[in-house]
């Protein structure tokens, strides 16, 4: 008791927190990928705690079984926690090491509007509305070393909130054709284009954003396929084919990973996966839940594949803007929670453990009765990858998330990542 | 010839061009530029038409016209080209019944599909185009037409500020059509739900969303019932339970009408609220069997699905009243503070600034409060909106990034030549149009979360847009590329109709450019994505 009150004492501006060296920045060439979960996926069914005792009494039709007991059974993580038996293409990277769960962690606001949320986890301060920027965008412009128009790329039709901000970001476009030859890179097209959008004070910066960043993803790209990057992932090429959303995403994240790992400069990317609101018929090992896991796992190896080699210098995080309830709702779905699962993927990730304090689903032990607590602040996690892996110091870590408003804490867990 | 299009080019630039540049910051709109903001703001943006008339009659008498016609509440009859298109979709005229009778009709057909190649030989092909696939076929066809309903009125319907509002509350009360049968819903939800009432009550909308079978099923209401329920046979007896069966409450709906639909997410409520107010609203759910066939409602409140419980809510004790508890909530929250301001900094939001000034918000939710027994409730507050000097500021002048909808729309309104037929100015499908809605991250029927998609600058400009308009901007001008005279004639007429729209830059780039050129540049211009 005493002890973690000391910590919390000490952590609660991680400028003096656990470390206690006040860290310089450091340039490096390493990469941070986040997918965000939107709809507020249910924890409980990716890491599932098999052992704790009121975890199947809480989920009558949704539960999934210990490992051990045929393909709809968990796999086993550790004596406490089982992978959900969709995800199964994750479980060599659990295996490898590459791959760790931070468990029972969240945003501190109990807010349970998706939207406030989401957009907590974006701003990266959660209960702080006036904030106008994301976080990642500030990471961008604290990031040690020189800009470029494509260190940071996002990935989607539309500039998500965690992006937004005065540093530029490229896009990527969805689907097949992202680096095809469009209107706006015909040069005449682009000449007379520029002299209007020159002078204009709001939406210049978007446009120079649009044509450098495109220029530099279509050189990066056009070195892909002359060295035959497409053939080297060994992916089926008819991934590209076929539905929208679940199915494309594996061929997105797959395209994604190529750029970074062909773009020497690009250090940030983020997209996002929707329809993750099971209020309904959720189901356990087969069904709604399952089938759209199932995608999400297909999808982040596509990414690794993607990466290739560059997986060795990359941390994938994998986020929702919060849980689901413990107790299966009246129509076997659950409904909106607290504390949830971030995942980590990559090579310097200190994989194949469950971080995090778990603090059981113990009815005394749930937030309002009903909901998994949150011990692990989000930001803890992400500060630690800013600082250990990208390589901010203090000073560039108290621009992201900044620390005057709310007494957070430094992560306090085991080691997240692999020390260099 | 020095056509008529040229001359009226000349006459319409010239004198508002000198206006622009010499004008202060602070100085009020002139009359051309009140035309066009009133065109851009209550409407889909100006056609070449439009600026024909308001050459004609005179900015100032034509706004007045165009002001009177949209807010009064006269009845605008919709064009014969129009009304014929609309009137040739024969899936517009089916009730709720008749609909999801199609979606089951659909359903079951691919549970027989799927049996015959289980039970048969396996597929070779299952990318074979020719194969039967009854969604394809049944489903689709709906959501099409009520897509095409939705583009082709906003494109030429008079009625522009009833379009414009019909998208505003159909995203106000959003449903998705990608979740089970609200595809065949969404058109019969926005004719029945939404259009009747965007000019009328706000509880009268607020409870036809709540009753329409879309919304009972997007945010699960129509599952949700008392917990530990059982439902009984025909004669009372207790059947055996069956695990598949809702024996509890589903919180889904009440934290959105309560979140989204009226108070707002700082309205002032809890999660114990949200959990009360999902009991009151057990058993409002909707009968599947269509068996009325008389174009009733499929709502039905089942008293057995209903939490008998007596509830604590928003402060106060509800006694158990069946039917009566969610039709006083609906009361109670149409008529809430919280609820008025948030509508009125939704509309203020939409219609003047993306961050609308806070006396302007307070005087619309005032008035929001002061018209809510009146049964035009909502124009009342729209002309409370049209009358402010907010929205006739300079700083709202061009102030707003559109959404790739409004930019579609006000691509091809502006596209469309005012000596052409109207019949032959529409397009002939929707589908492309529909396809570019989806690249740009707004598919129309197709925003999954209940909030809809928002209307601000922070939403959709970004690199990615900027790249997708100036390709949609070329993809529609592609008719003319070889004719540099034709083309000519189509950038003069755009020119033309956008007027005190464009910077002294944009015109001066676009002269400089080759024939081809010009219309894109017009269209990709920072001007045009503004309104």
């Amino acid at each position: 008791m005493q002890r973690r009150h000391l910590l919390q004492l000490a952590g609660w501006t991680w400028l003096s927190g656990a470390t206690a060296v006040a860290r310089a920045a450091a340039p490096t060439q390493n990469k941070l990928v986040v997918v965000m979960l939107r709809g507020a996926v249910d924890g409980l069914s990716i890491v599932a705690p098999y052992g704790d005792p009121h975890y199947a009494q809480s989920r009558d039709t949704i539960r999934l079984a210990a490992p051990g007991g045929g393909d709809a059974s968990l796999l086993q993580l550790d004596g406490l926690f089982g992978l959900n038996p969709a995800l199964s293409p994750l479980l060599p990277y659990w295996q490898r090491g590459q791959l760790g769960f931070v468990h029972a962690s969240g945003s501190p606001d109990p807010t349970r509007s998706h939207f406030d949320a989401q957009d907590y986890m974006e701003s990266g301060t959660p209960g702080l509305k006036s904030t106008g920027d994301g976080w990642l965008n500030r990471l961008l412009q604290a990031l040690p070393g020189p800009a470029a128009p494509t260190r940071a790329v996002n990935m989607g039709a539309t500039l998500p909130r965690i992006f937004s901000g005065t540093a530029e970001v490229a896009s990527l476009g969805l689907g097949p054709k992202a680096f095809a030859h469009e209107a706006i890179d015909d040069p005449r097209m682009q000449a007379a284009l520029a002299s209007m959008y020159a002078k204009d004070s709001q939406l210049g910066h978007t446009f120079d954003a649009a044509t450098e960043g495109r220029g530099e993803m279509q050189r990066s790209m056009a070195a892909d396929a002359a060295t035959g990057g497409d053939d080297k992932t060994g992916m089926d090429p008819r991934i590209d084919r076929g539905a929208p959303s679940a199915s494309g995403f594996a061929a997105d994240a797959q395209r994604l990973g190529r750029l970074i790992q062909r773009d020497p400069h690009t250090q940030l990317a983020f997209t996002s996966v929707g329809g993750w609101d099971t209020h309904i018929n959720q189901g356990g090992a087969k069904g709604q839940l399952a089938g759209k896991l199932a995608a999400l796992g297909r999808g982040l190896d596509a990414l690794a594949q993607g990466l290739g080699p560059a997986l060795d210098n990359t941390v994938v995080v994998v986020m929702s803007e919060f849980g689901r309830t413990v107790r299966e709702n009246g129509t076997h779905g659950t409904d909106h929670g607290r504390g949830n699962v971030m995942w980590l993927l990559g090579g310097p990730v200190n994989g194949g453990h469950v971080h995090g304090e778990w603090p059981g689903l113990d009815t005394a032990a749930l937030a309002d009765g009903r909901d998994l607590a949150v011990v692990s602040d989000f930001r803890s996690v992400l500060a630690n990858i800013a600082q250990r892996h990208l390589g901010l110091g203090d000073a560039q870590l108290a621009q992201v998330f900044p620390a005057e408003h709310e007494r957070w804490s430094a992560w306090r867990g085991a080691a997240l990542l692999r020390t260099a | 010839m020095m056509t008529r299009r040229q001359g009226l080019a000349a006459a319409l630039l010239t004198p508002w061009m000198r206006g622009v540049w010499a004008a202060d910051a602070a100085a009020p709109l002139g009359d051309q530029e009140r035309a066009l903001h009133a065109l851009e703001r209550l409407g889909f943006g100006p056609r070449p038409a439009d600026s024909e008339t308001i050459l004609a009659q005179g900015p100032g008498a034509w706004l007045k016209g165009f002001l009177g016609a949209q807010l009064q509440g006269a009845r605008i009859d919709l064009p014969d080209a129009l009304d014929q298109r609309l009137a040739a979709e024969d899936t517009a005229r089916l009730d709720q019944g008749e609909l999801y009778e199609r979606f089951r009709r659909a359903q079951q057909l691919e549970r027989e599909l799927k049996k015959a190649q289980t039970d048969g030989d396996k597929a070779d092909d299952k990318d074979d185009k020719a194969a039967p696939n009854p969604r394809r076929e049944l489903v689709r066809p709906v959501v099409i037409q009520a897509s095409e309903q939705r583009l082709l009125r906003a494109l030429a319907s008079p009625a522009q500020l009833e379009e414009v509002l019909v998208d505003f509350w159909f995203n106000h009360f959003n449903v998705y059509a990608g979740k089970g049968p609200v595809s065949v819903w969404v058109g019969s939800y926005e004719r029945e739900a939404i259009r009747p009432n965007v000019f009328g009550s706000f509880r009268a909308m607020l409870g036809a969303t709540a009753k329409h079978p879309a919304m009972l099923f997007y945010l699960d209401n129509a599952q949700s019932v008392a917990a530990n329920f059982h439902p009984r046979g025909r004669f009372g007896a207790s059947r055996p339970a069956n695990p598949k069966q809702a024996n509890g409450l589903n919180e889904n709906y009440a934290r959105e009408l309560m979140e989204l639909h009226t108070l707002g997410v700082d309205g002032g409520y809890t999660q114990r609220d949200v959990t009360e107010l999902a009991r009151m609203l057990t058993g409002w759910t909707f009968d599947p069997k269509p068996s009325w066939g008389d174009g009733a409602s499929l709502f039905r409140f089942v008293d057995q699905r209903h939490d008998q419980g007596r509830k604590h809510w928003l402060g106060r004790t509800v006694e158990p009243n069946g039917q009566g508890e969610g039709e006083m909530a609906l009361d109670v929250l149409a008529a809430h503070p919280s609820t008025a301001r948030h509508i009125g900094f939704q509309l203020a939001q939409a219609f003047v600034a993306d961050e609308p000034p806070p006396a302007l918000v307070q005087r619309l939710a005032d008035r929001f409060i002061a018209a809510k027994d009146s049964r035009t409730q909502l124009r009342d507050v729209m002309q409370e909106l049209v009358q402010s000097d907010e929205f006739w500021s300079r700083e709202a002048f061009r102030a707003k990034f559109k959404s790739p909808y409004r930019y579609v729309l006000s691509s091809l309104r502006v596209l469309a030549p005012a000596d052409m037929a109207l019949a032959d100015t529409l397009p002939r499908e929707v589908q492309p149009l529909l396809g570019a809605l989806n690249q740009a991250g707004m598919p129309l029927y197709g925003s999954v979360t209940p909030d809809g998609y928002k209307n601000t600058a922070a939403a959709w400009q970004n690199p990615e847009a900027l790249t997708q308009r100036v390709q949609l901007a070329q993809t529609l001008n592609k008719r003319f590329d070889k004719r540099p005279a034709l083309a000519t004639r189509e950038s003069d007429m755009v020119l033309a109709t956008l007027g005190p729209l464009l910077s002294a830059s944009t015109i001066a780039s676009v002269r400089g450019a080759t024939p081809d050129l010009r219309t894109p540049l017009l269209l990709g211009s920072p001007d045009f994505m503004r309104f």
